[in-house]
């Protein structure tokens, strides 16, 4: 089956991501020193979106296997969005 | 299907294995010895929690202090709910029959990780260790009750770490166990066996695995920040510290209120099974049987700010909330109005599971009923905190669990123990329980209505007649449990032997020897009809 192939890949697009994670962790730290207001929050969560992107497709091999499990941490993701949305609704009109 | 009942192997209870005595229970990873292991684990801690709460109900006989003082009131109730709520309910169904079960009912002859399987009682007899351990370590027994509210929860003398880490251990044995068997399901079922050929059991276990794999992993980090408010006084939570303690409620039950479905949707697959066979009729609606478990475990998992609607939540969040709740309640009376259907016409079989199963759909639909009540906004204001979501929440989940539980015993005990028990005290139980569980709780509607706060020791004298009905109740209740017990343990040694179908069920488990062998299957069975094949 194509998903058990495995899936040899240079240590420098390794070496890219692990950069771009530390990257991207230093930008969501320098952030929070901005007040943007409610922004703050969205801004963190794209950080951290992108930065699990990264993760779940290059370090977790997903960009590889068959495309169910990226549908399925596709719908986890939205679930877990729904979650944060619902939990916004008290907290944007409070 | 093939038959295999005449299959002569050595059954799970006779081999041994390579270990000897204790330890060819506690070192085996066959998903029955497991069961078996959480069946006991979890029928002590019941017994715990239930003496808890037949004391608890003895010091409210009377007004004033009766056999506890307030502080050790506070702490009964604190462990009453947390041994119940994560040692009883949560694992009850999904640990003990859906580890003994499933892998049978889908055609398996294990779960996929059993060394996993095993770890998970490990992680779950570590995690009740820790609780208890808390109520004997350090300044005291927690006094916050099983919710562990914020900021009182960091700010209580009580001991609160070994508890919460408890809880925290306790929901990663949760999740593994999600886990094993959401890959069991996807990867071992049966040649043939279609997914909407599976049995409904394993389907809500299915539903089950999803919310323990996505809700539990938030009670985790909740538990965990509350560690580090307490040790690092990070401001989570705490006003004084910059948090906000509605976040707190908002994380906890994100997780809770899901696992009211981890615990409940188990018990609906059970009855399910016991109203098929009973009544020698094809489930009615299966696929809609199918559809409203995932819908129950979906919106399920939106509902949670109910029970914060007096807490200061905005209004646009308290009508989302409300209108989810009554959401929920669809799919929840499909279940209702499709085992009514599945009797209709059926051969009814009058025996001691269908009489369990009866009772759960009249517990139930009280509770299911009581809960819509909550869940409107207004009433919610006057009946929060009071005995009424005391009796709502009973009725749900010791109702619905409790009774799911026992029918699920009575139903699958042949097939565990390879014995049949004595119907005859297996009924007067069920009747002790059905009378004592409604005189202990009922009364707790009107009390609720009349305004008796819950988690007092305390009350006014205007609420002692309802009170001491209750308490009677408990007595009941508790006199039903032990002949249940008796009786189910009596039985082991005295019952007659099981045949391998003794109910005339369909479903693959009857098709094998009682007790089952090692292997369940000599040869896995290809399936080629539905699993209620009653035509």
């Amino acid at each position: 089956m194509e998903n058990e192939k495995n899936h040899i890949i240079p240590y420098r697009n390794f070496l890219l991501v692990l950069t771009g994670l530390i990257c991207l962790t230093l930008i969501s730290v320098s952030v929070t020193q901005i007040s943007l207001g409610t922004l703050t929050v969205a801004i963190a969560l794209l950080i951290a979106v992108i930065k699990s992107s990264l993760v779940l497709r290059v370090f977790m091999h997903l960009k590889f296997e068959n495309k169910i499990f990226s549908f399925a941490v596709i719908a986890v993701f939205l679930i877990i969005s729904l979650v944060i949305f619902i939990t916004l609704l008290d907290y944007l009109y409070r | 299907m093939s038959n295999q009942k005449d299959i002569v192997e050595p059954s799970y209870l006779e081999y041994k294995g390579k270990y000897k005595g204790i330890f060819s229970w506690i070192l085996s990873t066959d998903h029955k010895r497991i069961a078996l292991l959480y069946l006991f684990s979890i029928l002590s801690f019941f017994v715990i929690g239930a003496t808890l709460g037949l004391l608890m109900k003895f010091e409210l006989i009377a007004p004033g202090k009766t056999i506890m003082d307030a502080q050790t009131y506070n702490a009964f109730f604190t462990l009453h709910g947390i041994v119940m709520i994560f040692a009883v309910v949560i694992p009850g169904l999904p640990a003990v029959f859906g580890n003994f079960l499933l892998p049978i009912m889908i055609g398996a002859k294990d779960v996929a990780f059993p060394k996993l399987n095993l770890f998970s009682w490990y992680l779950y007899v570590a995690g009740v260790s820790l609780v208890i351990v808390s109520q004997f370590a350090g300044d005291g027994p927690p006094d916050t009750g099983w919710t562990f509210y914020a900021p009182y929860s960091f700010r209580t003398a009580g001991t609160m770490l070994p508890a919460v880490f408890g809880a925290f251990v306790l929901g990663f044995s949760s999740i593994l166990t999600g886990l094993n068997f959401l890959v069991t399901m996807h990867r071992m079922r049966a040649p043939g066996m279609t997914w909407l050929k599976m049995p409904l059991f394993p389907w809500t276990l299915y539903a089950t695995g999803w919310v323990q794999l996505l809700a539990t992993p938030v009670i985790g980090i909740t538990l965990l920040m509350i560690v580090a408010e307490r040790t690092l006084h990070i401001g989570f939570f705490d006003p004084s510290l910059g948090g906000d303690p509605l976040l707190y409620q908002h994380l906890f039950w994100t997780y809770s209120h899901p696992a009211v479905y981890i615990m409940i949707l188990p018990a609906m697959g059970a009855i399910s099974e016991i109203i098929t066979t009973f009544s020698h009729k094809t489930i009615f609606g299966y696929k809609f049987m199918v559809a409203s478990v995932l819908a129950i475990a979906f919106v399920g998992y939106f509902v949670w700010g109910h029970h914060m609607f007096t807490s200061g939540m905005s209004g646009t969040a308290l009508y989302t909330f409300s209108l989810l709740t009554f959401l929920v309640a669809v799919p929840s009376s499909i279940k209702v109005f499709n085992w009514i259907s599945t009797m209709h016409q059926g051969s009814i079989d009058l025996q001691t599971p269908f009489y369990w199963a009866m009772a759960f759909i009249f517990v139930f639909m009280i509770g299911g009923f009581s809960g819509l009540v909550l869940g409107s906004l207004a009433a919610n204001v006057h009946l929060h905190n009071t005995h009424y979501v005391v009796a709502h929440f009973h009725f749900i989940v010791f109702g619905g669990t409790g009774f799911a539980f026992f029918g699920a015993m009575h139903y699958w005990y042949p097939k565990i123990t390879g014995k049949m028990y004595d119907t005859k005290w297996a009924n007067i139980g069920l009747v002790l329980f059905f009378v004592g569980f409604i005189t202990l709780y009922g009364p707790m509607f009107y009390l609720g209505f009349k305004g008796m706060p819950r988690r007092y020791f305390d009350y006014d004298e205007v609420f002692h007649a309802g009170n001491i009905i209750s308490t009677m109740g408990s007595w009941i209740l508790y006199s039903g449990l032990a002949i249940i017990i008796i009786n189910l343990f009596a039985s082991l040694k005295g019952g007659a032997k099981a045949p391998a179908d003794p109910w005339g069920g369909k479903t693959l488990e009857w098709t094998i020897p009682s007790p089952p062998p090692v292997e369940n299957f000599d040869e896995i069975p290809l399936i080629t009809k539905g699993p209620y094949d009653y035509k």
